[in-house]
């Protein structure tokens, strides 16, 4: 799997791409290929306050489901509404399409707790070897 | 059903089976001083007659030959023998949670029946397979609309809903940290411009009863409106599902989610129950919506069959993020629901919602002819009314029951200050000579003196 090196990577399979004060929040691949056929997203609303590692999400497969962790703080500026009515575009194209929500940061510094793209790969070789 | 004990033959062969010689051995893992050591303290076994006679003198001290005109959120209907017999089949009644839909098909079918219909009587969406009783289905209502509004936190309740349905409702969002709001009744209806001042941006939900307590029905076009244009849902209790023979379907009125009690719907009151949580709502909310659901689909090679559907809301997958705590459902009496409506009918159900509504009328219009009674409420009602006495219910009450007539509920049990009123249920098995029976008895109590 590839995990572009455009962006940052939590340890709970998700990937933040940082623009600004914003940053766009997908899960990655890895995260979509284990899930399986996702039928199901629930997504937060505009304006709705998270902390790090609270859950603003929830992603349904035929098999699973899971909560999305927030991998930062802050109030949700943008969600992606078109996964509502096509879920399955996240195993499509997790790394694109598939973003779930945009988050205006409240605390830049949190942002450096996250992984690079190596240190990601490495983590996922880590957890399924 | 037979029920048969197991024989010493029975025991000792399950013993030797799993290498114990006798059952002190079987148990040695509990502690001794845990154990009885002595036989357990139950009468002698009796013989056939004698087991025959207890019976009899047990169901003798039930009073089963009183005239009632009890309702009150538990409806006296006939059962046709049909529904005893078909739901009493063995593979209904003893399987354990059986929804494999390899070995199920006939449950999860009868189950999913059951889902269309009410979802027809009550013109919503979706139906579940069951919660456990109105109230409990009430309560689960309003945890229902907090998940919808997330940060909405009051839910507005007519004081009209059922006193024990809110009092469930009350104990189980004690912990949430919900407020339940009471909005009192004018003349016996949702005071308008009580809930008006009460809806703000905090609310989920209105919860209304259709009917109501006092057997009131009345049209909450007016208040979905109002509750819509504030982002709220509308909450439907529906103690008397038969009424939506005659009125008007929730889902046309704009209910979000309907709750009923199932047990007019060919169940037997006694012990008041079992009972059967009806709860619908908009496809919308499906995946809010807690307990378990049937669905249609079809197999590999393209035949139809039904498994549980939207599975990963519940508990067994989702754990503590599910929608619900509720874990079972009640499928015999959900299975005995589906089989009374089927036997009714489209057009039977309507015509016994208006011998109900008929048969009510009459004793509304005859009680209410009597010398200082008055109707307690103008507007419209179904099987059951409030009329107002001359002297306080419950004395009026106690005389006709040593008389075998249940009159009615006295509403002071609920409504301190309504003294004198009476609430009265007629259904299509109190005939006409009960109905005027009842007159009868009532004319000379309620002489002036006394």
């Amino acid at each position: 799997m590839n995990y572009p090196d455009d962006r940052k990577y939590s340890k709970d399979h998700e990937w933040i791409m940082v623009d600004g004060k914003t940053v766009t929040v997908g899960v990655t691949e890895y995260a979509a290929e284990q899930l399986g056929d996702i039928v199901y997203v629930e997504l937060p609303q505009h304006g709705e306050d998270f902390a790090q590692g609270e859950t603003f999400g929830v992603l349904e497969s035929v098999k699973a489901v899971s909560d999305c962790f927030a991998p930062i703080s802050g109030t949700i500026a943008e969600t992606n509404d078109s996964l509502s009515n096509s879920p399955e575009v996240i195993n499509e194209d997790a790394h694109g399409e598939g973003w779930m929500i945009k988050i205006n940061v409240s605390d830049p510094r949190e942002l450096e707790e996250l992984l690079d793209h190596d240190a990601y790969e490495e983590f996922v070789k880590e957890e399924t070897s | 059903m037979r029920y048969l004990p197991h024989t010493k033959d029975d025991i000792q062969q399950m013993l030797d089976t799993i290498g114990v010689k006798n059952l002190d051995d079987l148990f040695a893992s509990i502690p001794g001083e845990l154990r009885a050591k002595r036989e357990l303290d139950l009468p002698h076994a009796l013989t056939e007659p004698q087991l025959d006679r207890e019976m009899r003198r047990l169901a003798f001290k039930n009073n089963v030959c009183a005239t009632s005109f009890l309702g009150g959120g538990a409806y006296r209907h006939y059962v046709p023998s049909a529904v005893t017999e078909l739901a009493g089949r063995a593979e209904f009644v003893t399987p354990y949670t059986p929804y494999q839909p390899e070995v199920s098909q006939g449950t999860l079918q009868a189950l999913f029946e059951y889902q269309s219909m009410i979802s027809r009587i009550t013109a919503m969406d979706v139906t579940n397979a069951s919660n456990y009783d109105g109230a409990t289905g009430m309560a689960e209502a309003c945890l229902m609309a907090k998940r919808i509004g997330r940060k909405r936190n009051t839910v507005l309740i007519c004081d009209t809903v059922h006193p024990e349905w809110r009092e469930v409702t009350q104990t189980t969002l004690k912990s949430t940290g919900m407020n339940l709001v009471e909005i009192p009744h004018a003349g016996g209806r949702l005071n308008r411009s009580n809930l008006n001042e009460a809806l703000n941006d905090n609310v989920a939900a209105i919860v209304v009863g259709y009917p109501n307590t006092f057997g009131i029905v009345e049209d909450f076009a007016d208040v979905a409106q109002a509750a819509h244009d504030k982002g709220a849902l509308v909450i439907v209790c529906v103690p008397e599902p038969l009424a939506l023979g005659l009125f008007e379907a929730p889902g046309n009125f704009g209910a979000d989610i309907v709750v009923g009690e199932g047990l007019s719907f060919g169940l037997h009151t006694t012990y008041g129950g079992p009972t059967l949580g009806l709860f619908s709502t908009q496809q919308k909310f499906v995946r809010q919506m807690p307990g378990r659901v049937a669905g249609r689909t079809t197999d590999a090679d393209g035949r139809e069959g039904y498994v549980l559907t939207l599975s990963t809301r519940e508990q067994h997958i989702r754990r503590e993020k599910a929608t619900s705590n509720i874990c079972s459902n009640q499928a015999l009496c959900a299975t005995s629901c589906a089989i009374y409506l089927s036997l009714l009918g489209k057009e039977g159900f309507t015509k016994l919602a208006r011998l109900n509504a008929a048969r009510a009328q009459y004793a509304k219009n005859l009680l209410a002819k009597i010398d200082g009674v008055k109707v307690a409420f103008d507007a419209p009602t179904f099987n059951e009314f409030v009329i107002e006495l001359p002297k306080p219910t419950d004395d009026v009450l106690h005389v006709l029951a040593n008389d075998m007539m249940y009159g009615g509920i006295a509403l002071n049990r609920w409504y301190p200050e309504m003294k004198n009123h009476l609430l009265v249920c007629v259904t299509e098995l109190n005939t006409k000579e009960e109905i005027d029976m009842l007159v009868e008895k009532l004319i000379p109590l309620l002489c002036k003196e006394g």
